[in-house]
């Protein structure tokens, strides 16, 4: 294995309001109320610094939507009032998470604005504060060794992007402002089963505090990796925990290709001279093609503009990580910097429709030799120009070795082109917001105890004699606090039962394909109540959850009495109808009858009746008949 | 370089010879951090000492909590991002921009949170290059005053300021500044031109010029517009929508700053805008006054500042009318409550106010309608008692009116003959039903 460096950046939304205003933080699934429109107003000067990526006169043009709700978000998120103070419920979380993880809050928090022309943010930047830092005793413990933490910042979550291409964005902004927590570790992590573990651990510390949101979205990984050899590579946006080790062995190999398709460029003698930026216009050449594709695009008055990549045969088509090859690459930086779909290259010809006639005219109008390749593109001129330059451009650094980039982590743990790798951020004082001195506030904390996820499961194995595996299932899915809710008012109950119906029962039927997300904490007590009192058999609670996700709003109490209970001289009858049925057996051998009995009326009751309770009035009519 | 920290911050860094911009490294119990000493305002507290670290972020460490401090580096070299030079296209009409200060006019330095006063064009066509295409543009620095600093005096300067360039060939002019006051000046400087033929268009921002998401270049762009058009009047031209789409024109002494800080703020009263400006082009709406590049404008300066506005209130002591003439003022405006009114004690005070010879002018708090002292018995008591209707004037408009009146003549028929004549179209002759409620977005 190669010397690996990977660094996480953890951010965790909060469960609190908006962090500058009152605004509730609520991701709302109907369509906005109303757009805005807007523009970037960057000075050209300043362009180059903020974002390499971003062409003036492109990011100018460029459109902004932003779908605003007139009950759940206000003025702040529409830029139209500055903001109010920082919420200071988001800063004590902030600032007990610096605890947990013995990191030193400042001694007075300055929020910035850190500039960014994406439009993810209506002000143009996002606000962001420092807000503690670590030292040597600031670090997690994994199986590999220590990771420390460096940084704990509070920041606004960006708006929600709904549509991008080139001409315009579209965002909603209800999320816009939601309070995150985002937590970079020292580059301490040396392979990728470590760094799924940290981020697990980090995880699952932030959620004992019970004050961080949960569900799709609400936690994110970002990956800082170096690699010995090659580069450093910032993958934003990785969601699931799982994918952490697959991103970076798949960025390992990534590398490790383009390091080969480096030195084969060396071998055939490339130069940076050879890569000339002079395009063909190759519309009439594609024309004949009877793709639709190209028929389509070209009626719009689009052209193909080709350019030439000089011994580049057989290695635009190499593959450097499952299902991607260097051409992928290419067409990443020409989608990036002038907004085409894709490019062809020639190692996927023919194909698209073009066949071997097509491809020979091509290659003779660019002067193409045997081990040259070409790549083009369909578009308007001026951007198809771009693109082109983009994918020479890319060529160019892919004879110095593998570049340093920002990328997207794709589904499938593959990784995708998004920009340069920024310098340092543009960051200048949010003049709109005091600093913030957090005394008052860690005062208050100093009282506060933080219970660890190992000792709440600790102390629910030994408190309630629960095994591990539901303890920790107790802890994961949080249902902590309802567990210890029904064991301490249900004491009839066995406490593995209610770990049980709360963890694997609940999952069970989610498996299923039941919405028992639907299904109420407080109708979960009830249910657990009836079946405490008698009222509802053990047998009965799956079904009747079963019945409930598909209708949340009935009454638990009345759908227990119409349906999940048994009228008492119904069950009398049952109960002596087995027994006359075993007579015999039961004066052969009056374990085995009893079992049998039970098992009949069991049966009988479709589990409308508590076994226990079966028991007992078998063993009631057995003795009276005696 | 100086050092801004004052008490016992200040004390400390003296001490060890750190001035503000110096790279520094502070050691703390757990922490040892390396940056850029940042400049501390004044309202701060002197116990934090604030350095900008490698990463950008700005950090504030207690002083009390330093073990150990070393400079690293003193003094940071400055490295502004190149600007270059332009040249005044041929053809293209000549607008000058006279700057009286607000978010407009300056931007904040990235480095240091500062904010500094651009000094060339340039800098602003680095922002906003669309308008080298429409007019070649110039910087005349007046002064740099938060709008709420300024007085009758500051009118007086941007009026000679703007008539002295409109006088030189100018195609317009404008005027940038802050938004708090801009409808009092724009109504100032409208009463103090005389013969003018030619755009005055106030412009500012309502988030600074420097942010991404500033409303300055739509501004800026579409008061350009303006100012090559064929209006001939005073005119704000600010957004008309929360979107970057358009921006009214509307008169000087029709307009007000209707929000606290929306882009699209300023709204006209008991009028249409003028017209409706894009990027592209503009459109009118209204009857204005045509430009005429033939007239030459003269200013009529003379102004007295000795003007009070009162806004009454249910219940309010009549008595503090009484101030009013005890502090030597020379006229009154009042915001009454609806039609032009105010409590039945107050009249008593107004009469007497009007018999020492001090000119009562009524407007309404409910800027939109005008004041008619014939509906109720209390406004025919207020008649009775000398006071001016003050028609359709927004109160800020008559008050810079009566000031401009008083400074020509104190006598008191003449000054309610000059407040209930339309001099610049402060009055308007009839309200359109389409006035109100002030909504025109299409
Ligand atoms: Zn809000």
């Amino acid at each position: 294995m190669v010397e690996l460096k990977v660094g996480l950046e953890i951010h965790q939304r909060l469960n609190t309001n908006k962090l500058f205003c009152n605004c509730p933080s609520k991701i709302i699934e109907r369509e906005p109320d109303e757009w805005l429109i807007r523009k970037m107003g960057v000075s050209y000067s300043e362009l180059g610094s903020i974002d390499p990526a971003a062409r003036f006169e492109v990011l100018r043009d460029r459109e902004f939507f932003y779908g605003i709700y007139y009950d759940e978000t206000c003025e702040v998120e529409a830029d139209e009032s500055p903001p109010l103070p920082m919420n200071e419920k988001a800063l004590e979380i902030a600032l007990k998470i610096a605890k947990i993880f013995n990191m030193i809050p400042l001694d007075e928090i300055h929020v910035m604005r850190k500039i960014v022309v994406d439009g993810s943010n209506t002000t143009g930047f996002q606000r962001t504060a420092l807000v503690a830092m670590g030292d040597d005793e600031s670090y997690v413990e994994t199986s590999k060794g220590r990771v420390h933490l460096r940084t704990l910042c509070l920041e606004e979550e960006s708006a929600y992007i709904v549509e991008s291409r080139r001409e315009y964005a579209k965002y909603k902004l209800d999320r816009l402002g939601i309070p995150l927590v985002e937590i970079a570790t020292a580059p301490d992590i040396h392979d990728p089963d470590q760094a799924e573990e940290t981020a697990l651990k980090i995880g699952r510390m932030l959620r004992a505090t019970k004050e961080v949101m949960r569900g799709l979205g609400t936690i994110r990984q970002d990956i800082n990796i170096s690699i010995e050899g090659g580069a450093r590579q910032e993958i934003k946006g990785v969601q699931e925990l799982e994918l952490i080790p697959e991103v970076i062995r798949r960025e390992v190999r990534r590398q490790r290709s383009l390091l080969d398709i480096k030195r084969e460029m060396e071998r055939r003698g490339l130069s940076e001279d050879e890569l000339e930026d002079s395009f063909a216009n190759v519309t009439p050449e594609i024309s004949g093609s009877n793709s639709r594709m190209f028929r389509k695009a070209l009626s719009s008055g689009n052209v193909v503009l080709a350019v030439k990549l000089p011994k580049m045969r057989g290695l635009l088509g190499r593959e450097i990580q499952p299902g991607r090859r260097f051409g992928t690459e290419l067409a990443g930086y020409a989608k990036v910097f002038s907004g085409v779909k894709g490019i062809i290259h020639s190692d996927e010809l023919p194909g698209y429709g073009i066949d071997a006639n097509a491809i020979s005219s091509i290659a003779s109008k660019l002067g193409l030799s045997e081990e040259d390749a070409f790549a083009i593109v369909v578009a308007e001129k001026g951007s198809a120009e771009i693109a082109l330059g983009a994918v020479l451009r890319r060529v160019r650094m892919a004879l110095k070795g593998v570049p340093e980039e920002t990328r997207r982590a794709l589904p499938d743990g593959n990784t995708e082109f998004m920009r340069p790798m920024p310098g340092s951020a543009r960051m200048y004082p949010e003049t709109d917001i005091p600093p913030v001195n957090p005394e008052l506030i860690l005062m208050r904390l100093a009282s506060w105890r933080y219970e660890s996820p190992e000792e709440v499961v600790e102390r629910l194995m030994r408190s309630y004699g629960l095994p591990l595996e539901q303890a920790d299932m107790l802890f994961d899915e949080e249902k902590v606090d309802i567990f210890e809710r029904i064991a301490s008012s249900c004491r009839h109950l066995s406490k593995r039962f209610i770990a049980d119906v709360l963890t694997s029962k609940m999952r069970y039927l989610r498996r299923e394909g039941h919405p028992v997300n639907l299904i109420s904490e407080k109708m979960l007590e009830k249910i657990l109540s009836l079946v405490d009192k008698g009222v509802l058999a053990k047998e009965a609670v799956e079904s009747l959850l079963a019945d409930l996700s598909l209708n949340p709003k009935a009454d638990v109490e009345e759908l227990v009495r119409s349906k999940y209970s048994m009228d008492e001289s119904l069950l009398r009858r049952i109960v002596e109808e087995a027994i006359k049925k075993h007579r015999d057996l039961l004066k052969e051998d009056k374990d085995r009858a009893l079992k049998k009995i039970i098992g009949e009326v069991m049966r009988r009751a479709r589990g409308k009746v508590d076994g226990r309770r079966v028991r007992d009035l078998v063993v009631e009519k057995i003795e009276s008949e005696a | 370089m100086a050092l801004t920290y004052r008490g016992r911050a200040g004390k400390f860094l003296s001490d060890r010879g750190v001035k503000d911009y110096d790279l520094v490294l502070v050691e703390t119990d757990r922490l040892s951090l390396k940056g850029r000493v940042i400049p501390r305002p004044e309202l701060f507290d002197d116990t934090h000492l604030v350095i900008k670290l490698n990463n950008g972020y700005n950090v504030g460490i207690s002083v009390d909590k330093i073990k150990n401090l070393k400079i690293l580096e003193k003094g940071w070299k400055h490295r502004e991002p190149e600007i270059p030079r332009m040249e005044p296209r041929k053809g293209l009409p000549y607008v000058p921009m006279v700057v009286t200060g607000g978010t407009i006019s300056s931007r904040v330095d990235y480095r240091t949170g500062g904010v500094r006063a651009y000094e060339r064009p340039e800098e602003l066509l680095d922002i906003v290059p669309e308008i080298a295409d429409i007019a070649n543009i110039d910087y005349r620095p007046l002064f740099a005053e938060f709008s709420e600093n300024l007085t009758a005096g500051h009118w007086v300067k941007i009026a000679e300021a703007v008539a002295k360039e409109l006088n030189s060939g100018a195609s317009g002019v404008l005027v940038a500044h802050g938004t708090d006051t801009m409808h009092y000046s724009a109504a100032a400087v409208s009463f103090l031109m005389k013969n003018l033929g030619k755009p005055v268009v106030f412009v500012g921002a309502q988030r600074s010029i420097d942010r991404p998401s500033t409303d300055a270049v739509l501004n800026l762009i579409a008061s350009v517009r303006v100012a090559v058009s064929e209006i001939g009047e005073v005119v704000i031209v600010m957004h008309g929508s929360s979107s970057d789409e358009f921006a009214w024109v509307i008169r000087g002494v029709k307009a007000r700053k209707m929000h606290t800080s929306r882009r699209d703020a300023f709204l006209p009263v008991n009028s249409m805008p003028i017209a409706k400006v894009t990027r592209e082009g503009i459109e009118y709406l209204s009857g204005f006054r045509r430009r005429d590049d033939s007239l030459k404008v003269e200013i009529d300066t003379k102004m007295d500042d000795r003007v009070f506005l009162l806004y009454v209130w249910p219940g309010m002591d009549p008595k503090i009318v009484q101030i009013i003439k005890d502090l030597d003022y020379h006229g009154l405006v009042v915001a009454g409550t609806g039609l032009g009114h105010t409590p039945y004690e107050v009249i008593k005070e107004l009469e007497r106010l009007v018999k020492d010879g001090i000119p009562v002018v009524m407007t309404s708090q409910t800027l939109f309608g005008r004041v008619n002292l014939r509906v109720y018995e209390t406004g025919r008591l207020l008649l009775k008692a000398g006071v001016i209707p003050g028609e359709d004037m927004l109160p800020e408009v008559a008050l810079v009116k009566l000031m401009y009146v008083l400074g020509h003549t104190r006598n008191m028929e003449e000054v309610r003959r000059l407040m209930m004549t339309n001099m610049v179209g402060e009055i308007s002759r009839s309200i359109s039903m389409r006035f109100f409620p002030p909504c025109w977005v299409s």
